[in-house]
């Protein structure tokens, strides 16, 4: 035991406040660093979520794997097909599962630690979790591309690299705003899970992850072209077709045909309307 | 330095009966004071904590921190405040070095400022052998420890502790009490909320008595009891005493000059308590019994306690209060509560 220090600081006035943009990076990487020590020190999520989608595009891809030539538009291989779905459906699964963490820190209490220090902006805590799980999902998306190129299902190349990149990003932020949202909303992480339980393989199914448009009933055609998963799906399956121009139609839905800027910007709005739709959310905690 | 002023809250609703948690509750907190609410569980402590802390809003009332006020700019008043909750809220996964890096980092402070400060607060809290392992590994008391280490980094004006010592082991309530000691020395204001009457009365340079949400009694400690007067005696004729028996003996006691305030205390096998003027009184006493021909199993005479002035105030000690409350509360509802 020594002589304690409270060192009794001024209290820095606002003019020499440091700027909001240097505290809000310092809160979210702190923030992030904490999830990926955390992943560091617990690596089978990460080995989950790499082995999942590889086991989804082996299987998925080999059951189809005898059907018919032409059988899809562009005649490509189902496998080819299938990438794209899975490269999405993965990071998009990543996204909803976001906020289990944040729950979890609701529960025991972590959170108040968050909520009683002095945050430039609580949007911190959904910039750390869109960090992280974005990384997260282009490790997995690596992987499954890589898988894919080797199963002889292509490689997009470099621009469509960079398409792949921004779809998922966009993609997950709007989904894990969508997913924190939930976090603070629902009691527990019992209707957490549940909630996360109940829309990821409907979400899956009433999308064009596993097969196009044209092969579902009017019904499902018009959810599959109405699911933001499509969204994220037709532009990337484009730069796997080879075509990564912006102004190229990508989705023919039954309300007319969308080019992948279409779709990119749909998400974009998606992404955006969720983070102020949460936002009110994030701010109440704190009367 | 903390002014909280008319304070209410009411807990539940539509399900559950409406709790009143914080019943009009004014408090003022002396710049560099240490500072004890004491008051039975349920009495509203941690409400009107987690008020001041910005982490609930009152229904009604006003919180002031250092002339700032807590509920138009809360996060002024967060720069001021440490809080160190009564839930022990540590990751598991981190070490408690990292817990206090990412701490330091919500707070703001410049990479060279977070190393000295830990390091230092590692000192000052003896935290140096087990500082750099996972804190799932830890114990309550060195939780505890972690935790107002966290809580003391930026160098907080206010200090605010919830129940900090609960269950905790004989050396680390020792630590934990000579830091809060040597903080209120160097000029920091420390609240502290209790069910513990020695805690309060050993530490706080004054305290306030809570009971159903409001503010019983306030004052300093030695204030307190002296305003009581006489001393406390505690006698049981017998060990298993009945009701029959405690009434005469209440009616013999009440008739002793120097006596008064005689009361039974049926959770206690019919003892009885009472308070006496001065020592010369408990020998009449004693005498009295003897010619009544009722034996004397025990009898204690202490100072007055804080216990006799939240009886006093209250009419109960506070530990039949606890009983009591442990019933009335809807602990499911609370935890909804303090689940932010």
């Amino acid at each position: 035991m020594t002589s304690a220090s409270p060192s009794l600081a001024p209290v820095p006035s606002a003019s020499t406040e440091p700027s909001a943009f240097a505290e809000i990076s310092q809160e979210t990487l702190a923030l992030t660093r904490r999830l990926f020590v955390q992943l560091a020190r617990r690596p089978s999520t990460l080995v989950a979520g790499v082995l999942q989608p590889l086991i989804w595009l082996v299987l998925f891809g080999a059951l189809f794997a005898n059907a018919p030539e032409g059988l899809l538009p562009g005649g490509i291989s189902y496998g080819r097909f299938l990438g794209a779905g899975v490269i999405v459906f993965t990071a998009f699964s990543a996204a909803l599962n976001a906020g289990l963490p944040v729950m979890f820190d609701r529960e025991f209490g972590f959170l108040n630690r968050l909520l009683v220090a002095p945050l430039r902006s609580r949007s911190s805590i959904v910039f750390a979790s869109v960090l992280y799980i974005t990384s997260l999902s282009l490790v997995q998306s690596l992987a499954i591309m890589g898988t894919a190129a080797l199963l002889g299902y292509g490689w997009p190349g470099g621009a469509g690299l960079l398409l792949v990149l921004v779809t998922l990003l966009l993609l997950v932020f709007a989904v894990t705003a969508l997913s924190l949202g939930l976090a603070f909303a629902l009691p527990g992480h019992i209707e957490l899970i549940a909630v996360i339980f109940v829309a990821n393989l409907p979400l899956l199914f009433a999308s064009t992850a596993l097969a196009p448009i044209s092969f579902m009933p009017p019904w499902l055609g018009w959810l599959a072209a109405l699911n933001p998963l499509t969204f994220a799906i037709e532009p990337i399956r484009a730069a796997y077709a080879g075509s990564f121009r912006l102004t190229d139609v990508v989705l023919v839905a039954p309300y007319g045909s969308l080019n992948a800027a279409t779709c990119l910007a749909i998400l974009a709005g998606l992404a955006a309307g969720l983070f102020l739709l949460i936002r009110p959310m994030l701010d109440r905690k704190l009367t | 330095m903390i002014e909280l002023q008319h304070l209410s809250k009411r807990f539940g609703g539509r399900k559950v009966e409406p709790v009143q948690a914080l019943d009009d509750l004014s408090l003022s907190v002396p710049a560099g004071s240490l500072y004890g609410l004491l008051g039975p569980n349920g009495a509203g402590k941690t409400t009107a904590l987690r008020i001041l802390c910005t982490l609930l809003a009152p229904d009604a009332g006003q919180v002031q921190v250092a002339g700032v006020d807590a509920l138009a700019e809360p996060r002024t008043v967060r720069r001021l405040l440490g809080y160190v909750a009564q839930e022990v809220a540590i990751d598991k996964i981190l070490s408690g070095r990292e817990l206090l890096h990412l701490q330091a980092d919500l707070h703001h402070m410049p990479a060279a400022d977070r190393l000295a400060r830990t390091a230092e607060l590692i000192e000052l809290l003896a935290m140096e052998a087990w500082i750099d392992r996972r804190c799932g590994s830890y114990s309550g008391g060195m939780r505890r420890r972690l935790d107002l280490a966290a809580g003391l980094l930026h160098r907080p004006r206010v200090l605010v502790l919830d129940e900090p010592t609960v269950g905790l082991d004989i050396e680390s309530r020792a630590t934990i009490w000579q830091v809060l000691q040597q903080l209120r020395d160097q000029g920091t204001t420390v609240l502290l909320s209790s069910h513990y009457l020695e805690e309060v009365d050993a530490l706080a340079d004054r305290l306030a008595i809570i009971d159903g949400g409001r503010v019983i009694a306030e004052g300093t400690p030695t204030a307190l009891k002296g305003a009581l007067g006489g001393d406390r005696v505690t006698l049981r004729v017998r060990e298993f005493s009945d009701e029959q028996e405690a009434s005469r003996v209440r009616d013999l006691l009440a008739a002793c000059h120097g006596v008064r305030q005689v009361v039974v205390n049926r959770a206690q096998g019919y003892s009885l308590n009472l308070v006496v003027e001065d020592s010369g009184v408990v020998e009449t006493l004693r005498h009295q019994l003897a010619e009544a021909q009722l034996p004397v199993f025990a009898l204690a005479q202490s100072r007055p306690s804080l216990d006799d002035v939240y009886l006093q105030a209250t009419g109960r000690t506070l530990s039949d209060a606890e009983l009591s409350v442990a019933g009335r509360r809807d602990l499911k509802e609370e935890r909804k509560q303090s689940m932010r």
